[in-house]
C-alpha cells in the first residue's frame, strides 16, 4: 500500500498521456480533479484502474453539472489497495452533451450514467443501458438543468 | 328493556314472543339498540332484532383491515403502530397484503407521479365499503415537496375519489394515527342505508 | 401405449412477471420485472423511480441549512446519519471547526440510529423469510431508541437534529445515563436473537449460498457498508478515511467469514448487521464514557453563505456510504448537490446475482441488501 498524493498521481497521468490531460484543479476543490478532454475519458480511466500504482478499482460517484454555458462530468474514485483518491473531470458543450462511457471500466458506471442521463441530459455513447431510470419514460425534459421549467402537468395530475 | 327500540311500535308478532333482555347479559353498545326476542313459541333461541344499518355500521368499524401500503417514513410508523406497542389491532385494524381483502387504504408516504397511476389502481381492487385516510403532510398537501419538487402529487385526493379521515403530521404519531382511526370509526357509525345510494 | 413425449413438447414458455411496486416484501415502492421460466428466474431487472422526489434539485433552490430536514426523508430509518453526513460535508466546504462535544454527540447518535435501522433491516428480513416474531422484537427494542431521540429532539423518525456548526439542541439532563442503560439492556438481547432464529435450519437453508458476490465483485459494482463487508473485504469509511471523532474510539470493522455457506452469500451480509450492532454498543459505551463538557454549536453566520468551492464527502451510513457532493458559488443555495446512496448501488448488482435462482430467493435478495427506496430513488 503507497498512497499518492493527487499532484503525484497527476504526474502519473500526465507522464503517460501527454497532453490528453488538461491541467489539476486544486483550488478549493477536495479531493482535486484531473480535467481531461471528453475523447480520451476511456483510456484515462482504464489507466486510472489498471495500473499498479494507482488500482482505482472504486467508483464511488458520477455527477453531471450544469455550468450553464458548458456541462462537467465529475468522476470520483478510489483505491481500496492504495487509499488515496481524485476526482476526474470533463467538461462537454451545452448544446450537445455527448461523453464515452466508463461501464466498459467499471460496471458501477452503469446506473450512476444511467442517472446523468436521466436527470441532467448529458449522453454517454455507447452505454450498456441508455435509458431512463427514475423519471417516467414519457417525461419531458431533464430536471437538474438550470434552463428546466416545471411542466403545468404530467398525465392530466397538476404539478 | 333498553330505550331505543322502546319508542318505536313494539313488535308484534305471532311467531315471536317479545320478551326483555336477561339481567345477567351485560349491556353493551348493541343491546342498548336492539330488542331480543324469542324464537318460536316457547323459545328455543334468541334474536336481536334493531335497525340493521346500526348493526352493518358497528360490524364494518370493528374490523378495518389496512392494506399494507407504504411507499415512504410514514410506512415506517405504519410498522411501528402495528407492532407490540401501540398495536392497531386493539381497534380492529389488522394488516392484509393484498387489497382485494382490504377495507381501509391507508396512504403512508409521498405519492410521486410515476408512481400515481399505480395508487389508483389498488384503490380499483379493494373492494366495496373502502375508506381511505390520508397520512402525513406528503398524501394531504405535498408536505415539505409542495414548493420545489417537480415530481410529487400534490395530495391524495386529486388521485383518488375521496379521503375520509386527514391525518397531519411528518410523519404522524401512532397516536394521531389511532385517533384517525377512531375519527373514521365515528363517521361509519353515522352512515345510512347500509353505505348505498338510494334507488 | 402412449407415444413417449418428445422433447419439443415440453418446451416452457418464458413468463414475464411483475413485481411492485406494491408487494409487502420489497422494503417500499421498488418494482421488479421479473422473466421467468417456471419457478427459475432467468432476468430480474429493477425498475427504480416510485419514490424519486427531486431531492438534488429541492438541494438546489433552498438555503444550506434549509435543507437539512429533507435529509432524514433521504433515509428515514437512518435520519441521524444523514443529518450528521450533509452538515459534515457542508462544514468541510465551508472549513468551519464544530466544538468537540458536538462531534462526540453526533457519532453518538448516528450509532444509536445504526443500531434502530439494522434492528429494522434485521426484523423486516426475517419476517420475509416467514418469521414474523423477529420483527416485533426488533421494533420493541426500536421504540427504546426512539425514546431516547424523542429526548434529544422531539422526533420519532424525522429527527433534523445536526445543524451546520454543531447539533440543535445540548443533550437533556439524564440522557446519558438512559442510553446507558439502554446498552445494559440490549447487549444480551443480541444473543438472545440469535439464540432466537440466526441459527434457525430454515433460515440458514434458505441464505445459505443465495446471491453470492464475490469481494472483487461488488468493488467492481461499487457496493458498499454491510453488503460489501459481507463479501469479506473489510472497508468501512469511518476507518478507510476517518471523520469526525471515529480515529479516537475502539471498534471493530465486521466482515462475512462464510459462516453456514460461500463466503458472500445472504446469510453473510445478515450476520455482518447482527455483529455490527455489537460493534455500535460498544461505541456508544466509549462515548458515554468520554464524552466532554462544552458548547454543541460553533458561530455560523445567521446568513450562511460558504466560499465557492466544491468538495466530496462521504460517510458510512446503515446502508453503506452516503456521499455528498457539493459545488457553492458562494451563494445562500448550493449550486448543486449531489447526493450518492448505499442502496442504489445495491440495486445496480441485482440484475447480474439475480440470474438463475428461484423466484423466492428474490425476496431473499432484496432484504440481505436492505435497501430503501428513497435512498435508491431520492
Amino acid at each position: 500500500m503507497k498512497t499518492l498524493s493527487a499532484q503525484e498521481i497527476f504526474e502519473k497521468l500526465k507522464g503517460k498521456f501527454g497532453d490528453g490531460v488538461v491541467s489539476l484543479q486544486t483550488e478549493s476543490v477536495n479531493p482535486p480533479f484531473a480535467v481531461v478532454p471528453p475523447g480520451s475519458i476511456q483510456e484515462v480511466c482504464r489507466f486510472l484502474k489498471e495500473d499498479p500504482d494507482l488500482l482505482f478499482d472504486y467508483l464511488v460517484c458520477i455527477s453531471g453539472v450544469d455550468h450553464k454555458d458548458k456541462f462537467a462530468v465529475a468522476y470520483h474514485v478510489y483505491s481500496t489497495e492504495h487509499r488515496h483518491r481524485i476526482g476526474v473531470k470533463a467538461m462537454l458543450p451545452h448544446d450537445n452533451p455527448v461523453i464515452p462511457t466508463v461501464d466498459v471500466v467499471w460496471k458501477a458506471a452503469i446506473y450512476l450514467e444511467r442517472e446523468t442521463y436521466d436527470l441532467m441530459g448529458i449522453v454517454f455513447e455507447g452505454s450498456c443501458d441508455p435509458n431512463r431510470i427514475l423519471l417516467p419514460d414519457d417525461w419531458e425534459g431533464h430536471p437538474l438543468r438550470k434552463d428546466y421549467i416545471y411542466p403545468e402537468q404530467y398525465h392530466g395530475i397538476k404539478i | 328493556m333498553s330505550q331505543g327500540p322502546a319508542k318505536r311500535k313494539p313488535i308484534k308478532s305471532n311467531i315471536f314472543d317479545v320478551v326483555p333482555a336477561p339481567a345477567e347479559i351485560p349491556q353493551n353498545v348493541l343491546q342498548k339498540n336492539f330488542e331480543r326476542v324469542r324464537a318460536c313459541k316457547g323459545g328455543e333461541g334468541i334474536i336481536e332484532v334493531g335497525i340493521a344499518d346500526l348493526f352493518i355500521n358497528w360490524c364494518r368499524k370493528n374490523s378495518l383491515w389496512y392494506l399494507y401500503y407504504a411507499t415512504a417514513c410514514c410506512g415506517i410508523e405504519l410498522m411501528q403502530g402495528g407492532a407490540s406497542k401501540y398495536d392497531f389491532d386493539r381497534f380492529g385494524a389488522v394488516f392484509r397484503a393484498t387489497p382485494r381483502q382490504a377495507d381501509m387504504l391507508m396512504t403512508a408516504g409521498t405519492i410521486t407521479h410515476k408512481m400515481a397511476e399505480r395508487v389508483q389502481r389498488i384503490y380499483a381492487q379493494m373492494p366495496e365499503p373502502k375508506y381511505v385516510i390520508a397520512i402525513g403532510a406528503c398524501t394531504i398537501t405535498g408536505g415539505p415537496f409542495y414548493k420545489d419538487s417537480y415530481s410529487v402529487v400534490k395530495g391524495v385526493d386529486l388521485i383518488l375519489p375521496k379521503v375520509d379521515v386527514y391525518v397531519p403530521g411528518c410523519p404522524p404519531r401512532p397516536e394521531a394515527w389511532i385517533e384517525g382511526i377512531r375519527n373514521l370509526q365515528n363517521l361509519i357509525m353515522k352512515t345510512k342505508n347500509y353505505g348505498l345510494k338510494k334507488a | 401405449m402412449t407415444e413417449p413425449i418428445s422433447k419439443e413438447a415440453l418446451r416452457t414458455d418464458e413468463w414475464t412477471i411483475n413485481m411492485g411496486p406494491h408487494h409487502p416484501s420489497t422494503h417500499g415502492v421498488l418494482r421488479l420485472e421479473l422473466t421467468t421460466d417456471g419457478e427459475i428466474v432467468s432476468k430480474a431487472r429493477p425498475s427504480l423511480g416510485y419514490l424519486h422526489r427531486g431531492l438534488e434539485k429541492i438541494g438546489e433552490r433552498v438555503a444550506w441549512a434549509q435543507f437539512m430536514p429533507f435529509t432524514d426523508r433521504l433515509d428515514y430509518l437512518a435520519g441521524m446519519n444523514c443529518n450528521c453526513a450533509y452538515a459534515w460535508a457542508v462544514e468541510k466546504l465551508a472549513g468551519i471547526e464544530i466544538p468537540e462535544r458536538a462531534e462526540w454527540i453526533r457519532v453518538l447518535v448516528c450509532e444509536l440510529n445504526r443500531i434502530s435501522s439494522h434492528l429494522v433491516a434485521w426484523g423486516s428480513f426475517c419476517a420475509d423469510m416467514g418469521a414474523f416474531t423477529p420483527l416485533l422484537y426488533g421494533i420493541r427494542e426500536r421504540e427504546w431508541v426512539n425514546d431516547l431521540f424523542e429526548m434529544v429532539c422531539g422526533q420519532r423518525l424525522t429527527y433534523n437534529y445536526a445543524r451546520i456548526g454543531g447539533v440543535s439542541h445540548d443533550l437533556p439532563p439524564g440522557f446519558l445515563e438512559k442510553t446507558k442503560e439502554f446498552c445494559d439492556y440490549f447487549e444480551p438481547l443480541i444473543d438472545e436473537y440469535n439464540r432466537l432464529i440466526t441459527y434457525n435450519k430454515i433460515l440458514v437453508h434458505r441464505l445459505k449460498n443465495i446471491g453470492v458476490i464475490s469481494a472483487r465483485d461488488a468493488i467492481e459494482w461499487g457496493l458498499s457498508g454491510p453488503n460489501l463487508r459481507g463479501s469479506g473485504f473489510a472497508y468501512d469509511i469511518r476507518r478507510a478515511e476517518p471523520y469526525s471523532v471515529y480515529p479516537k474510539l475502539d471498534f471493530n470493522v465486521v466482515v462475512g467469514h462464510a459462516d453456514r455457506g460461500t463466503l458472500g452469500d445472504c446469510f453473510d451480509r445478515y450476520l455482518v448487521r447482527i455483529d455490527e450492532m455489537r460493534e455500535s454498543v460498544k461505541i456508544v459505551r466509549q462515548v458515554i464514557d468520554r464524552i466532554p463538557d462544552g458548547p454543541v454549536m460553533a458561530k455560523v453566520p445567521r446568513v450562511f453563505k460558504p466560499p465557492a468551492g466544491e468538495c466530496y464527502f462521504r460517510a458510512e451510513s446503515p446502508r453503506g456510504e452516503t456521499g455528498f457532493y457539493l459545488i457553492s458559488d458562494g451563494g445562500t443555495n448550493a449550486y448543486r448537490l449531489k447526493i450518492r446512496t448505499g442502496s442504489y448501488m445495491a440495486m445496480n448488482i441485482f440484475e447480474k446475482i439475480s440470474k438463475g435462482v428461484m423466484i423466492s430467493d428474490i425476496v431473499a435478495l432484496i432484504g440481505s441488501f436492505d435497501i430503501i427506496l428513497p435512498e435508491t430513488d431520492r
